[in-house]
């Protein structure tokens, strides 16, 4: 497409045509009725001057015969602008005036008629037109009085010329504003276009220009730009976690090669195969956990799990969770403890639980006191565990308190990200995922993650919004759209 | 993240392992012991209806081999003309087959009055798409992939149900005995206190006495949470329970199954 032919396709230039069409069809009725009322008035003017006329000269006549009608008229034919005048006798024989000539048949009807006709006085051969009056005098001659139409002819003409000109102007300035308006759409547009192309083509961090005046396409702009930098960001998350699944996963499952490779290179007995088929399937089920908890956080963000969520009370929760840890954490030679207030909450029962329980798996994993394996004396306040529900003002806290090393404040906001195990924990076994789902957790109920010093000891905190301030989220959008998995 | 053909192909090679470690279960089971892999009611009549060929046959072989009539449907129109015959104990549904996706096939069984227990094998293992299975009318849900010990130990709890005996209000065991009503709890002549949770777990385990239940069905119907812990949280309150029912007692009725979960009967076998 031509430089201008995409100038012309473009919307502001169409618009710019239209009202170009509407101005001078608006130019053009204004002008044509101001003509046509002109040439109403004139014609009403010579329609009275002449009647005057014909009523003195009709008078003359009536007092000073055909003698003074002609002298009259004579004289009034010599002064500088005179109407015409003509008088003839019954037989048709002009016999005064200063009309040479004039169309057929003009005479003989009495009345009004506009005519073409010539002077006496002027060579030119030129056609003029006048509008006359004839009227019959009582001896049977015909008397002619009428006024020349240039006049009304010059008038039409300015108008028509003004209208020429008008209208030109119009169609130049409009086209030309039309051009200019579109052209300057039509760069900010194409800047946007470029801008696109270049994110379309793999460079995310490109932006569109937003101008300083405000107007619709610099909000779009500042819209699109938002959407982006949102897209922008996820991508990024989207590839730490492409990037990280390939890591981490990657361990696993050469250790699960190696062990099958090992195990067919040997001439082991049956018993040694099938240990190493045992291992196998161990490790392989390590994997689908993680799969399955990456699955679970990646719905949690894309918030596809907001379908399940009802009322329910926090308290209820920690009081389950801490019901199926407590054993666990007293094998490991910790104390599990609860403390609950009623604590309403609208949301999905199950992740919330989920979400509480990875927290009190991650303290009785790593929330050993550091101690503890020097051997020396630790209070048993340092074994305890809490877990807490309760409501500070508009929102909900599910806290898990620990009083092992804790995390230092340098690595808390790492924590979270995904397949994250800090230096301490690498020994220990686990997915690197738990804090992970619970942050997913919380924020697709509107609420965060909180992780905090407990002196000495972490405490995490699942912060969610109460019930009833989750009304005024968006409604879920995504379908869940079966996919064909075998 | 989510790559069908990733997890498609990581479930097959868990299956493959577990095909061959199972060929070997009849000599195995003197060696290693595989005693869930035996049928607890030799009558069973299964229907499995997948259509990835390798999945059905291997679900087939599998079942046949532990002693079960297993028929196959490849797709949902065979599926539910077949099903519709009412000659099966428990169906596997595979949730989305060609010709007619399983719940659907599910929802018009139910609607016919046929109310052949059904468990769902579905690649979509989150909370919701369970609850989607359950509601359409299945009576059991199992993410992909699983591992067939589950499958099994599931099947035939639910076979159980089907067309069972009533509900007890006691439930005996060698000797011993759980009141359903009184919730009292005896072995012998000795009186057993447990926690509330302990004699939920105790009753559900005795319920299906003499079938296998595994941690995934305890943490389901016990706790009614469908996560995967990470730890082995099941396990101590297992050993827990165990310790007040088996300790000092000569016969131990509740014994581990490895590489599968817990089962509860009386005798060695």
């Amino acid at each position: 497409m031509t430089a201008f032919g995409k100038l012309i396709r473009t919307t502001a230039f169409r618009l710019t045509l239209v009202y170009l069409f509407l101005f001078a069809l608006f130019a053009a009725s204004l002008l044509g009725y101001f003509a046509w009322n002109t040439r109403r008035l004139i014609t009403e003017q010579i329609t009275a001057t002449v009647n005057a006329e014909t009523g003195e000269i009709s008078d003359i006549f009536g007092r000073r015969g055909l003698r003074g009608l002609v002298f009259t008229l004579e004289n009034r034919a010599l002064r500088p602008g005179a109407n015409l005048y003509l008088v003839t006798t019954p037989t048709g024989q002009a016999i005064a005036g200063n009309v040479g000539s004039l169309a057929p048949g003009v005479m003989t009807t009495t009345g009004w008629s506009e005519t073409a006709y010539r002077r006496l006085d002027e060579n030119d051969n030129a056609d003029h037109r006048a509008l006359v009056r004839v009227t019959e005098l009582p001896n049977g001659f015909r008397l002619l009085i009428g006024r020349d139409l240039e006049e009304r002819r010059r008038l039409f003409g300015i108008v028509a010329k003004a209208a020429q000109w008008s209208i030109l102007v119009v169609v130049v300035l409009g086209i030309g504003g039309g051009i200019f308006v579109a052209r300057r759409v039509l760069q900010r547009i194409d800047a946007m276009t470029g801008t696109a192309q270049r994110i379309m083509a793999g460079d995310l961090s490109g932006r569109l220009p937003v101008g300083r005046s405000g107007d619709e396409l610099d909000r779009l702009a500042g819209n699109l730009n938002a959407m982006l930098e949102r897209i922008e960001a996820l991508m990024t998350g989207l590839k730490e976690v492409s990037d990280n699944i390939a890591h981490d996963l990657k361990t696993p499952l050469t250790r699960l090669r190696n062990r099958a490779e090992e195990a067919l290179a040997s001439s082991g007995s049956e018993a040694e195969y099938r240990a190493a088929l045992e291992r196998t399937i161990e490790e392989s089920d390590g994997l689908i956990r993680t799969f399955n908890a990456l699955l679970m956080i990646a719905r949690a963000e894309s918030g596809q799990a907001r379908g399940n969520m009802d009322d329910f009370d926090a308290a209820d929760v920690a009081i389950g969770i801490h019901e199926l840890y407590e054993p666990l954490a007293e094998d490991d030679g910790m104390t599990l403890r609860l403390k609950t207030v009623s604590a309403p909450l609208h949301g999905n029962r199950e992740l919330i639980s989920q979400a509480l329980a990875n927290l009190v798996e991650n303290a009785i994993k790593y929330g050993k006191p550091a101690t503890v394996s020097a051997g020396s004396v630790v209070s048993l306040d340092a074994k305890q565990i809490l877990i807490e529900a309760r409501r500070e003002g508009d929102q909900v806290l599910l806290s898990v308190t620990d009083h092992g090393p804790g995390i230092p404040e340098a690595d808390l906001k790492h924590a979270v990200e995904r397949f994250v195990r800090l230096d301490s924990s690498r020994s220990q076994p686990g997915s690197g995922l738990g804090l992970s789902l619970a942050s997913a957790v919380a924020t697709l109920h509107g609420g965060e993650l909180r992780l905090g010093d407990a002196r000495p000891g972490l405490v995490a905190t699942l912060a969610i919004p109460a019930r009833t301030a989750l009304g005024d989220r968006p409604p879920v959008l995504t379908q869940d759209v079966p996919q064909k998995v075998a | 993240m989510r790559s069908p053909s990733f997890t498609a192909r990581f479930f097959r090679l868990t299956e493959r392992c577990q095909v061959v470690l199972h060929e070997d279960a009849d000599r195995a089971m003197v060696t290693e012991g595989w005693p869930h892999l035996t049928a607890t009611d030799p009558q069973m009549r299964l229907l499995i209806i997948e259509d990835d060929r390798e999945s059905a046959d291997y679900l087939v072989k599998a079942f046949r081999e532990v002693g079960y009539v297993a028929d196959l449907a490849s797709d949902g129109e065979e599926g539910l003309a077949l099903a519709s015959t009412g000659d099966y104990d428990v169906l596997v549904i595979d949730r989305m087959l060609p010709k007619r996706d399983g719940l659907s096939l599910i929802g018009s069984l139910r609607e016919k009055g046929n109310r052949t227990p059904a468990l769902i094998l579905s690649a979509l293992g989150q909370v919701d798409d369970r609850i989607k299975g359950l509601r359409a009318g299945g009576d059991d849900y199992l993410p992909k992939p699983y591992s067939f010990a589950e499958l099994l130990a599931r099947v035939e709890v639910l076979s159980r149900r089907h067309g069972g005996p009533a509900e007890e209000t006691t439930y005996r065991v060698g000797d011993l005995e759980l009141d359903r009503l009184s919730h009292r709890v005896a072995r012998g002549k000795d009186e057993l206190t447990l926690q509330p949770r302990e004699f939920r777990l105790l009753e559900y385990l005795m319920k299906h006495a003499g079938q296998v239940v595994t941690r995934t069905m305890l943490l389901e119907n016990v706790w009614d949470y469908h996560f995967d812990p990470q730890t082995n949280v099941i396990d101590v309150h297992i050993s827990r329970l165990r310790s007040k029912i088996d300790k000092g007692f000569d016969r131990p009725l509740l014994h581990t199954i490895r590489g599968a979960g817990y089962m509860i009967r009386d005798g060695i076998r």
